[in-house]
């Protein structure tokens, strides 16, 4: 009996193979803007399951502004709160860029995982699969953020732009993250490991975000270090946060950061892309 | 028409390849690989690991451009109509190409979408196949808390949300229990009865035997030999005969004795008490059995027949297709 009752089954189950084989009729190729958001949509579930990398942009921000203010308020600018205000604009931005890199690393592990390989033999726009990651990557900036600036808010950081110049500073800081994360993208498609990408991330960003103005006026420093940090595209940035955040920015900061954001994009995202559908 | 399943006419070819090459530094992967393969056949790539199986397959899904040489897939142009040729195919990897920290209802979903499904049509689809595929009861469940053969299935699943005309497996039943391995098996025939055109590699001999048409067998990115299986037998010789000894160190002079009565070339199989040769006549093999009686070498297990594909490949290559020893199936 129990012969006839498992050929049954697996008639049974044979029946479900071929009619959900055969039922599927071929619908056309998703907009570039569906596809887009279907990735999007994958990055939420990823951290709704895996909420463990939340860490970087909750703790991270936390830990960063306690630490830099009080290790260095005293020494720097006499007192911890006086400092809070030239330090949490530059801080917000070195620690929003210092997360950036963690897009690459996904996109590390997505090749090294073979579901790269799958995303690259659909009918899609390809980027999308770029962009709709980095787009939920601009959600977790904005938390680094809000995070960082409430908790500065606590401490006594007192923002004399306002609401709206709070608001204008992240935008600023969202634009040029988003930019910034495209060359994580590249280093992410080339570099084989995911701890040899970790060392080439730190290797630039820690120059980048200390030789700066994140930290202390750079009148302060030897010349050519000066004019150093000058160029750097953190310095830029920080500048124009600072000054929207406490009222004094002026068109020519803002623009800066924006041609900065256009060049970096204008470069790294054609490469990545180009990389994403060579990959060898 | 006496020979008409060899004379179809293009359109009758899921995938033409010629002379394809794909160079890794001074490694050649795949070293001029001419292939054909019929609109709802299987197709089996067998060969050893690093032969360049994998490496064909990825030229061909058009994830790798090759270094020479020209194919078509459906009549379209692998070099110019990526896009048209991707709205065609899936591919399964050999390691699992779905997002391990999703549920498999999640991964289906965003294949579904992916593939140009609505929402709400992409949730049913996901759910239809789920049920199909005996995964309904892991649906909610991460893909990373998986079995080996589940995660095969959904797999594979993702494969297939819209129907291939073209689905290439790399290796799809690696690593399975039997039983999983079955259920990939029916998944393979069903999609072949519905007119899916499969091109699978596999290291397995009796894999290939069982789901493909024809097999194309690879050695150093290179076709050694194609046909269907029994044509590849065939090639090899009508007859063989299995012996196994009851004592390793007999094989040596067993080997000489057979040489001897059988004048043919014996093989040593990579287990240490198998041996093999290509021969016709059975008179000729029971005088040998009687002369290995004679000289006091006991034998535990002997076959005469067709030659299984283990032998094909031992034949064609000079080694065996897998370094591990194959067991053999007593008496068939």
């Amino acid at each position: 009996m129990t012969g006839y009752i498992e050929q049954r089954e697996k008639e049974a189950t044979e029946l479900r193979l071929n009619e959900s084989i055969a039922s599927s009729e071929r619908p056309k190729p998703p907009s570039a803007v569906a596809s887009t958001l279907t990735f999007a949509t994958r990055a939420l579930l990823r951290i709704k399951h895996v909420p463990e990398q939340m860490f970087d942009v909750t703790v991270f921000p936390v830990i960063f502004l306690l630490m830099f203010t009080y290790l260095f308020g005293g020494a720097i600018a006499g007192s911890t709160e006086e400092y809070l205000q030239f330090l949490l604009p530059g801080i917000l931005v070195m620690t929003v860029a210092q997360i950036t890199m963690y897009t690459g690393i996904d996109l590390n592990n997505d090749i090294r995982k073979g579901i790269f390989d799958r995303f690259r033999t659909l009918p899609i726009w390809l980027p999308s699969a770029l962009i709709g990651s980095l787009l939920v990557d601009v959600v977790r900036y904005s938390m680094a953020s809000v995070i960082m600036i409430t908790l500065g808010f606590a401490l006594g950081f007192r923002p004399a732009g306002g609401l709206m110049g709070v608001l204008g500073a992240i935008a600023l800081i969202l634009v040029f993250s988003f930019s910034l994360s495209w060359i994580w993208t590249v280093c992410g498609l080339i570099v084989r490991s995911e701890k040899a990408l970790m060392m080439i991330s730190f290797m630039v960003l820690f120059p980048l975000t200390f030789v700066s103005n994140v930290f202390v006026d750079p009148r302060t420093l030897p010349s050519w270090l000066e004019s150093f940090v000058d160029v750097n595209p953190i310095s830029i940035l920080a500048t124009a946060v600072r000054g929207a955040m406490h009222g004094t920015v002026t068109a020519q900061q803002v623009i800066w950061v924006l041609i900065v954001s256009v060049i970096m994009t204008a470069i790294f995202a054609p490469i990545t892309v180009y990389l994403y559908r060579n990959k060898k | 028409m006496v020979n008409a399943s060899y004379q179809a006419d293009a359109t009758d070819w899921a995938i033409e390849a010629k002379g394809l090459v794909k160079v890794f530094g001074k490694h050649r992967a795949v070293d001029g690989v001419d292939l054909t393969v019929r609109k709802g056949t299987v197709y089996g790539f067998l060969g050893p690991n690093g032969a360049g199986k994998t490496t064909t397959i990825r030229v061909l899904a058009t994830l790798l451009k090759p270094d020479g040489g020209s194919a078509e897939i459906f009549g379209h142009d692998l070099s110019k109509e990526g896009d048209e040729i991707r709205s065609r195919i899936s591919l399964t990897g050999q390691y699992a190409s779905i997002d391990e920290d999703l549920t498999g209802m999640e991964n289906l979903v965003m294949m579904g979408r992916l593939m140009g499904y609505g929402r709400a049509a992409a949730k049913i689809r996901a759910a239809e196949l789920l049920k199909a595929f005996g995964l309904q009861d892991a649906a909610k469940r991460q893909v990373k808390n998986y079995s080996g053969g589940m995660r095969r299935r959904i797999d594979i699943a993702a494969s297939i949300v819209v129907t291939p005309e073209l689905l290439f497996l790399d290796e799809p039943t690696a690593g399975l229990d039997p039983r999983s391995r079955n259920q990939v098996w029916d998944i393979i025939r069903a999609l072949v009865g519905s007119g899916t055109t499969v091109l699978l590699t596999t290291q397995y001999l009796e894999e290939a035997d069982q789901l493909a048409d024809r097999i194309a067998v690879i050695n150093q990115g290179k076709i050694i030999a194609e046909g269907t299986s029994s044509e590849l037998k065939a090639s090899v010789g009508t007859g063989t005969l299995s012996l196994q000894l009851a004592k390793a160190e007999e094989r040596s002079r067993a080997a000489e004795i057979l040489e001897d009565k059988l004048s043919v070339a014996v093989h040593l199989m990579p287990d240490s008490t198998s041996l093999t040769a290509q021969i016709n006549d059975s008179f000729l093999v029971a005088e040998a059995l009687s002369e290995l009686a004679k000289n006091q070498i006991a034998v535990s297990d002997f076959s005469f027949g067709r030659p299984s594909l283990d032998e094909v490949f031992l034949t064609l290559t000079g080694h065996a297709a897998t370094e591990e020893p194959q067991p053999e199936e007593g008496g068939s």
